[in-house]
């Protein structure tokens, strides 16, 4: 069964300049206990869908079902019972705890609000500092005493108060150094394997994500071009898209590095204010035909239980 | 003939009210002609404080060189005063830094840019200076360079800037090249495209080319030879190709271990290297990585290891390696 399903969902903007396409008609599925990684480049939509399902920014249209229960049409009220399944951690975790109020409180907040008793919630406050690996003496500090690692272990703690199902990670390890960023991985993966969690982890760092996700969905200019288990997509990619951004990715390997032949992709990402016609990657596709610059290609099975939005693949 | 770049025993001390620390410690590092030597570390490991420092731009106060030498093409920099130094910067040694958009002026055109360094360090006249500018576009790459010369720096993307500043380092083919985290700020193709540009420049004006990144990935993609830093001082050094298959040193095979590659055989876990560096001005005594090493012994926690030469073209410093 799916505990996210996300169906022709939109997400647009107004701006100055017109309308951007942030999320353009996105379907998705996700599972229960799974970690599904969402990649892109910045200004693909990948952080936008992620505040889409939190319901954190307006929604032009679609479906975001939870559970079976489409969450798109509700206002503040009626989410309070969904915010309990579905909760997000952030990739500067310094911005997103409030300076002033300490660890402990700040952990405590989602209980408060889900009306737990205040000894109940000072235990819970407890086993959840403990959870994450922080010092129980954490809860009295307050987080500019606490590094970036450690504030990220915070974020997690919050998150994971009211038991929920699923939690969107957006960039979570992306402004850590490295030896910090595999501790935070390593937690989430012992979190998920204690509790059953699962993730949407959106990362533009794909090595990040290969270790990470069981499967993987690719977005270009608010649209979604790929999607596959991991070992499908780094396998065996199949739109030109998912191609060009794994051979860009740099691998900490130099005889892997050197081996594998380089088609560096051209040009740089059209502005989403005015997106090509047709298929969106058209303008930097290494095989684009005449008929990309007029059709939009659907997603569509392409073998090994892959999707992919591309006429000639 | 003297080696591009020769920096010897290179101490970088910051004053500040809580005391003085040291950035970094000893440091010694040569780069040849055509070659690119990659200085790795995490945050505060002194990497950058080393380019800057090389560079003669310290933040003064509170940062300043209080030892070594930074010989460059034979000749020591340090003693130079400021006006020496402007002939050099951008003449001799070039350098690009992680966030394009700071390193242009928000309100002169590209064209303008670059001109100015010509008319700052050739005899081109200002004619031949804006063809020059044109032609460096072209060079770096730029898409629709001609247009694109009238452009301010906010009207171009961050690969664009990227390549402008790139075109402004090498304008006047410095023999040394300093990159500071130069792609950490792009996406993964637009990277790409700027690393194979570096790689291409370099080759065809047999620069020497020192290259700071906390990316092991992006490494093992351009260097020729590593040299990893810890809390301000150097612990190994070696060709990218032995670091990579038998790192010595424990803080360069966490660092191997912590970064997940792509289509190698999956490791359950991440080999995580626990607690964190060190601030500082609270080193501890002996090797500043004993408290999170996992080979660590008794005699690393009074004495510092220094470097020793455990083969030809290797130097570590950890009394573990040592033992073997």
């Amino acid at each position: 069964m799916s505990l996210l399903s996300l169906n022709n969902l939109h997400v647009h903007f107004n701006t100055p300049n017109g309308v951007v396409r942030a999320v353009s008609g996105v379907s998705l599925d996700l599972a229960v206990g799974e970690t599904l990684g969402l990649v892109g480049e910045s200004g693909c939509g990948k952080s936008t869908l992620g505040k889409a399902i939190m319901k954190l920014v307006p929604i032009a249209g679609g479906e975001i079902l939870i559970d079976d229960a489409d969450i798109a049409p509700l206002d503040r009220k009626q989410l309070i019972d969904m915010r309990r399944k579905v909760q997000m951690i952030f990739q500067d975790p310094y911005g997103s705890l409030n300076p002033r109020s300490t660890v402990g409180r700040s952990v405590a907040q989602p209980l408060a609000l889900a009306g737990w008793k205040p000894a109940a919630i000072a235990e819970r406050v407890e086993t959840l500092l403990r959870w994450v690996g922080l010092p129980t003496d954490a809860k009295q500090r307050y987080p500019h005493e606490f590094s970036g690692g450690q504030r990220q272990r915070i974020g997690i703690a919050r998150a994971l108060a009211l038991s929920p199902k699923l939690i969107i990670c957006d960039e979570p390890v992306s402004a850590l150094d490295v030896s910090v960023r595999a501790q935070v991985i390593n937690l989430l993966e012992d979190l998920k394997g204690q509790f059953g969690v699962s993730y949407l982890f959106i990362s533009h760092d794909l090595s990040v994500v290969e270790h990470i996700a069981d499967r993987v969905a690719v977005m270009y200019l608010g649209m979604l071009v790929e999607t596959g288990g991991r070992d499908q997509i780094w396998r065996n990619p199949q739109h030109p898209y998912t191609r060009a951004l794994l051979a860009a990715a740099p691998i900490a390997n130099p005889k892997i590095a050197r081996a594998r032949q380089r088609t560096v992709l051209q040009g740089e990402l059209p502005s989403p204010l005015d997106p090509p016609a047709g298929c969106p990657f058209n303008s930097r596709c290494p095989i684009a035909q005449d008929r990309c610059r007029t059709d939009k290609p659907v997603l569509r099975p392409v073998g090994g239980g892959a999707l992919a939005a591309c006429h000639f693949v | 003939m003297a080696l591009p770049l020769e920096v010897h025993g290179l101490s970088t001390t910051l004053f500040t009210r809580r005391g003085e620390m040291k950035a970094v410690d000893g440091l010694s590092l040569s780069v040849g002609a055509g070659e690119t030597v990659a200085l790795v570390g995490e945050s505060g490991c002194g990497k950058s404080l080393s380019a800057l420092s090389i560079m003669r731009l310290l933040p003064d106060p509170p940062a300043r060189i209080v030892g070594g030498e930074i010989r460059l093409n034979g000749r020591d920099i340090v003693p130079l005063p400021e006006e020496g130094m402007l002939a050099i910067r951008g003449k001799e040694i070039g350098m690009i830094f992680q966030d394009p958009m700071s390193s242009l002026n928000p309100v002169a055109t590209v064209e303008k840019q670059i001109v100015e360094v010509l008319l700052a360090h050739t005899d081109l006249g200002r004619w031949q200076a804006r063809a020059r500018a044109h032609e460096l576009l072209e060079l770096v790459g730029m898409p629709d360079a001609a247009r694109r010369l009238d452009e301010y720096p906010h009207r171009l993307s961050g690969g664009m800037c990227q390549r402008v500043v790139i075109a402004m380092a090498i304008a006047c083919s410095p023999s040394v090249l300093i990159a500071d985290e130069p792609t950490t700020a792009l996406d993964v193709t637009v990277q790409a495209q700027v690393l194979a540009l570096l790689k291409k420049l370099q080759a065809d004006a047999g620069m020497a080319m020192v290259f700071i990144t906390h990316d092991l990935g992006v490494v093992a993609e351009t260097a020729d030879r590593v040299v990893v830093m810890y809390a301000g001082r150097k612990v190994e050094e070696a060709t990218v190709d032995d670091l990579f298959e038998m790192p010595l040193h424990p803080y360069t095979a966490g660092l191997i271990g912590a970064t997940p590659v792509p289509g190698a055989a999956r490791a359950e876990r991440l080999a995580d290297i626990p607690g964190m560096v060190p601030p500082l001005n609270a080193l501890p005594q002996g090797c500043a990585f004993a408290p999170r090493c996992p080979r660590v012994m008794e005699r690393c926690r009074q004495e510092r290891p220094e470097l020793t030469r455990p083969s030809q073209g290797r130097l570590v410093a950890c009394f573990a390696a040592e033992r073997g």
